[in-house]
């Protein structure tokens, strides 16, 4: 193999698991070791940069951090039940201690106003996560932002749709404030009925963020009778949340397999439904929704049924009285891809008083005129530049779920973060590829012979649970809040479960003489001096073999004997021991920083010494 | 040296031996030994090969002297038996040890100081007696916990860090063991665990006295130009005589090599000592000719390493002493006072 080029950031960066998974690139470990401190201010401006809504991701990500957490691989065969650390829920132990004057601070940390941006107008649609991150990254540097709103208040789906026993309101009051500080107009109940006239009103720039507000509805037998009693779930959702529905039958089906699924059973509960059943088409580990999602409903008694295909509704005397199923199952076809076909068994029938769909989301872009040179696919989506987010017209870009379907928050957040980049540009007549490089800096953390600049002691501890308010109180209370947060006694030893995969381990050939140290150190055997080969080889004769392909292996140049030095980056503990043991310092624990660049940032951001220091 | 425990978390594909345990089961405390010790790594054979030999860590009694290597124990098979022992006085606590129970398996862990200044006597009488055992000198050719004087193995001619040069003849400890007896005898280096781990399995399942003399630099006073012990000289100056395979009793024996390639040693307990580029004209059987073969690449500047010398079928300490068959704790009254008839029988014989 090649000599590993640590010079490239993205090889350290793809270590640092969290992060990389991370679609906002938030410095997970930095964050961590922050919350350890007990500097929860420092944690949520640290989140606040990268994902804008520390107190509304910390209850409510789809965190594709913890899947890809190192913590969860490092504990296979080491204890009951693997398990990442708790990242999103020490997210919020940072937005729930954070101080009052958090506001101000927040301002520190901003870039500097740009001369001659005032007169500049961006026109955002739908306040929603996409939006308010193009208005946060530009307001700043004093750009007029004005973000056009459906609803009275700004927050979007995660105001309408995401029930509040996840998410209180005062938590997304705040956050969605934050940015209205900034000096960002929010115009509320107005929606926009044509792209048109909104350009007319010469904007620079407009940001589409209305998000996917169509619900997918079932188009089966039985369907158009007894509306009042059959809802596209994420309308049924909103009327929860303004009030328009209180009450729903005692026998309820829910049909989808996705969060949304989710949240509309565990409204239902709390909404006098006591029998509530989620059924499914596909299997239940297919199942779209997050498992934790999964595992909140059944605790609170919602049942999941799998492979049923809804054929029906059925009515008698003018009610609703069930439906019924098909049984399914999976086949997988030549190409890979898998198909459902009926079994063949007899088709199920389920009574219930009231059905809720929750099968999908729609894009829809009715107000957007198809002559005005935005060019759309055979799907309907707006055709884009994945890396500008602009469309086939300049002026306009698109983020969140309105530019490439339903994805999650902290997507939006990353789609708001890259259109605002590119507006930027724009507007600054810059080349909209090129985008601002991120801050990057590697530093020994080498503090005294056996002193670290942070705590390299692995914790044995398993992944502490969350506490939550008693289901007899949870379940009258739609609004009571379910999960009651780390303390912070908890929150500090979760904490300490991170490995603090960005303090690198670096390795200097010229310097080591091959005494086997690290080697015979390393608790997970993940060093190995041997002959060079390919990948593939390589990788089956190391002290252990490295059989996560999707890990690298940090391979040096020759040593002294003709060797080299390969590391399976797979479950290093980054515990530090293979440089405590180097006699020569040929290892070293690395603070490897990276930090994604948002509009206006980049190499004069980066240069500047104040920002370097509150960057770092 | 660190100060954190190594983490209890270990590899997903960590294997279990035969006995049920991990490698990690065999380990120590962490070292407190100098960063980089060539001690370490052998202490890290010691727990690869115990591992790969499925020893119950119970059955084994590891005895040292004084020194750094003799610190060595505390770092591996933590759930063995150990005996700290006076400076020097190692072997005659194995030796007692050994009598009053064959049934373990002793590891004697010694230095060049502990063996080849204050404790040569010693070391000489248990290889003569043939003591069951594995003998491991952890040679660095300094007193390291005294700061890098040179020891009784350093060689005529080295220059110490300070700069002063050897003047004294070393003591060849691998070439008084073959002189003295040692049914098995063998050198190493601690840079070399592909070398050192089927050495030391081979000197644990050999019967009679094992001898092991393990080049081990002193990173902190034995590591620098000049130095004959240090990482970079026994690299460039290391023969190895032939490369060595342990094959374990109840392993199959599947690779074929051409005849003449390969030369088999069959232990008592059936393992296979597979010596593979072997020069045609060594006998790793004929002790004299492991003599020449040490003493003429010693004369060409070279450091000979591997097996040199094994007696497969050699008596030791118990055979030549007829004992008892069962170790001492473990009998009773009756055996121990066989009565008055069986007395007055031993009296009569020696009339």
């Amino acid at each position: 193999m090649q000599p590993t080029d640590i010079r490239n950031p993205q090889y350290f960066h793809k270590v640092v698991d969290c992060q990389w998974a991370c679609p906002a690139h938030t410095r997970v470990p930095e964050y961590i070791r922050l919350i350890a401190a007990g500097r929860y201010d420092d944690a949520y401006l640290l989140n606040w940069d990268s994902n804008v809504f520390p107190g509304i991701l910390g209850r409510t990500c789809d965190r594709p951090c913890e899947p890809a957490c190192r913590r969860g691989r490092v504990e296979e065969s080491n204890g009951e039940k693997p398990e990442p650390v708790a990242i999103c829920r020490l997210k919020r132990v940072a937005a729930d201690n954070r101080s009052e004057g958090i506001g101000k601070r927040m301002r520190t940390r901003l870039p500097e106003r740009i001369p001659g941006t005032e007169k500049f107008r961006v026109a955002c649609v739908g306040a929603g996560p996409a939006s308010l991150t193009v208005a946060r990254d530009l307001a700043p540097l004093g750009y007029k932002v004005t973000i056009f709103e459906t609803d009275a208040r700004g927050g979007g789906f995660m105001r309408t749709q995401v029930p509040r026993f996840r998410l209180p309101e005062h938590v997304i009051d705040e956050e969605v404030g934050y940015i209205l500080d900034l000096g960002v107009e929010l115009v509320g109940n107005h929606p926009i009925d044509s792209l048109r006239k909104l350009l007319d009103q010469n904007f620079n720039a407009v940001f589409v963020g209305c998000g996917a507000p169509r619900g997918r509805d079932l188009h089966i037998p039985g369907r158009d009778q007894n509306t009042d009693r059959i809802h596209v779930g994420i309308e049924w959702l909103a009327s929860v949340y303004f009030g328009h529905v209180s009450r729903v039958g005692r026998r309820v089906l829910v049909l989808g397999g996705g969060n949304t699924a989710m949240d509309c059973c565990r409204s239902a509960r709390r909404l006098g439904g006591d029998d509530v059943k989620v059924i499914v088409r596909s299997g239940y580990e297919e199942m779209k929704a997050s498992p934790w999602e999964k595992e909140d409903a059944e605790h609170e008694g919602v049942e999941i049924l799998n492979w049923l295909n809804p054929k029906s509704f059925v009515h008698e005397n003018g009610k609703l009285t069930g439906m019924w199923f098909t049984p399914m199952r999976a086949e997988h076809e030549a190409n890979g891809k898998r198909k459902l076909l009926p079994t063949g068994e007899p088709d199920r029938f389920f009574e219930c008083d009231e059905v809720l769909i929750a099968v999908g989301q729609e894009n829809a872009f009715p107000w957007i005129e198809r002559d005005l040179g935005i060019e759309f696919d055979e799907w309907g989506m707006p055709k884009l530049d994945k890396l500008t987010m602009q469309a086939t017209t300049p002026k306009v870009f698109f983020g969140g779920d309105a530019a490439f379907g339903p994805k999650n928050i902290i997507w939006a957040v990353e789609h708001g973060h890259q259109a605002a980049v590119s507006i930027h540009n724009l507007l600054q007549r810059e080349d909209l590829r090129k985008r601002p490089p991120p801050l990057t800096n590697l530093v020994s953390q080498k503090m005294g012979i056996h002193e670290w600049s942070y705590d390299n002691d692995i914790s044995p501890d398993e992944r502490f649970v969350v506490p939550w308010a008693p289901k007899e109180k949870t379940l009258r209370d739609i609004k009571q809040e379910v999960e009651l947060g780390f303390d912070v006694a908890t929150a500090w030893k979760e904490a300490q479960r991170c490995l603090n995969c960005d303090v690198q381990t670096v390795f200097t050939k010229d310097v080591c003489i091959e005494c086997d140290a690290c080697v015979d150190v390393c608790p997970m055997d993940c060093i190995t001096f041997t002959t060079n080969g390919d990948e593939a080889d390589l990788r089956a004769r190391l002290t252990a073999p490295a059989q996560n392909a999707a890990q690298d292996l940090y391979v040096s140049e020759s040593v002294k004997t003709g060797r080299v030095m390969v590391k399976d980056e797979d479950v290093c503990l980054h515990c530090g021991l293979c440089a405590e043991r180097c006699p020569t310092g040929a290892w070293d624990m690395r603070r490897f920083l990276f930090a994604e660049s948002y509009a206006g940032r980049g190499e004069d951001y980066s240069a500047n010494p104040v920002r370097k220091k509150v960057a770092a | 040296m660190t100060y954190l425990p190594k983490p209890k978390l270990h590899h997903p594909s960590l294997q279990r031996n035969a006995v049920g345990f991990t490698r990690r089961d065999y380990e120590g405390a962490i070292s407190t030994l100098c960063a980089g010790c060539g001690h370490d790594s052998i202490s890290a054979a010691i727990i690869q090969a115990c591992w790969e030999l499925d020893v119950q860590p119970h059955r084994v009694a590891k005895i040292s002297g004084i020194g750094c290597s003799s610190k060595t124990p505390t770092y591996f098979l933590s759930a063995s038996h150990g005996f700290n022992a006076v400076h020097g006085r190692m072997p005659s606590v194995l030796t007692g040890a050994n009598l009053a129970n064959r049934e373990l398996l002793y590891l004697g862990i010694s230095g060049d100081g502990d063996s080849a200044s204050i404790g040569i006597g010693q070391f000489v009488h248990a290889i003569r007696r043939g003591v069951d055992m594995v003998y491991i000198v952890e040679n660095n050719g300094v007193y390291g916990l005294t700061k890098g004087q040179f020891s009784a193995t350093a060689d005529q001619g080295s220059k110490s860090k300070k700069g002063a040069i050897n003047t004294d003849v070393p003591v060849d400890m691998v070439g008084m063991a073959l002189q003295l007896g040692a049914s098995f005898v063998a050198r190493s280096f601690s840079g070399d665990k592909h070398q050192l781990v089927p050495l030391l399995k081979a000197a644990m399942t050999h019967k009679g006295a094992a001898f092991v003399d393990v080049i081990s630099p002193c990173v902190a006073f034995n590591n620098h130009e000049g130095s004959t012990k240090s990482y970079d000289y026994v690299r460039e100056h290391n023969h190895a005589l032939c490369r060595m395979d342990f094959i374990s009793p109840r392993a199959e024996i599947t690779v074929d090599y051409p005849p003449g390639e390969v030369r088999e040693v069959r232990q008592h307990d059936g393992s296979v000592l597979r010596l593979r580029k072997l020069p045609e004209s060594h006998d790793t059987g004929d002790r004299v000719a492991a003599m020449n073969y040490l003493h003429a690449c010693q004369a060409r500047g070279e450091i000979v390493t591997g097996l040199l010398y094994v007696d497969p079928e050699a008596p030791d300490l118990h055979a030549h002493f007829d004992t008892v068959q069962a170790p001492l704790n473990t009998l009773g009254e009756r055996e121990l006072c066989p009565g008055s008839a069986t007395l007055a029988k031993i009296n009569a014989s020696l009339r």
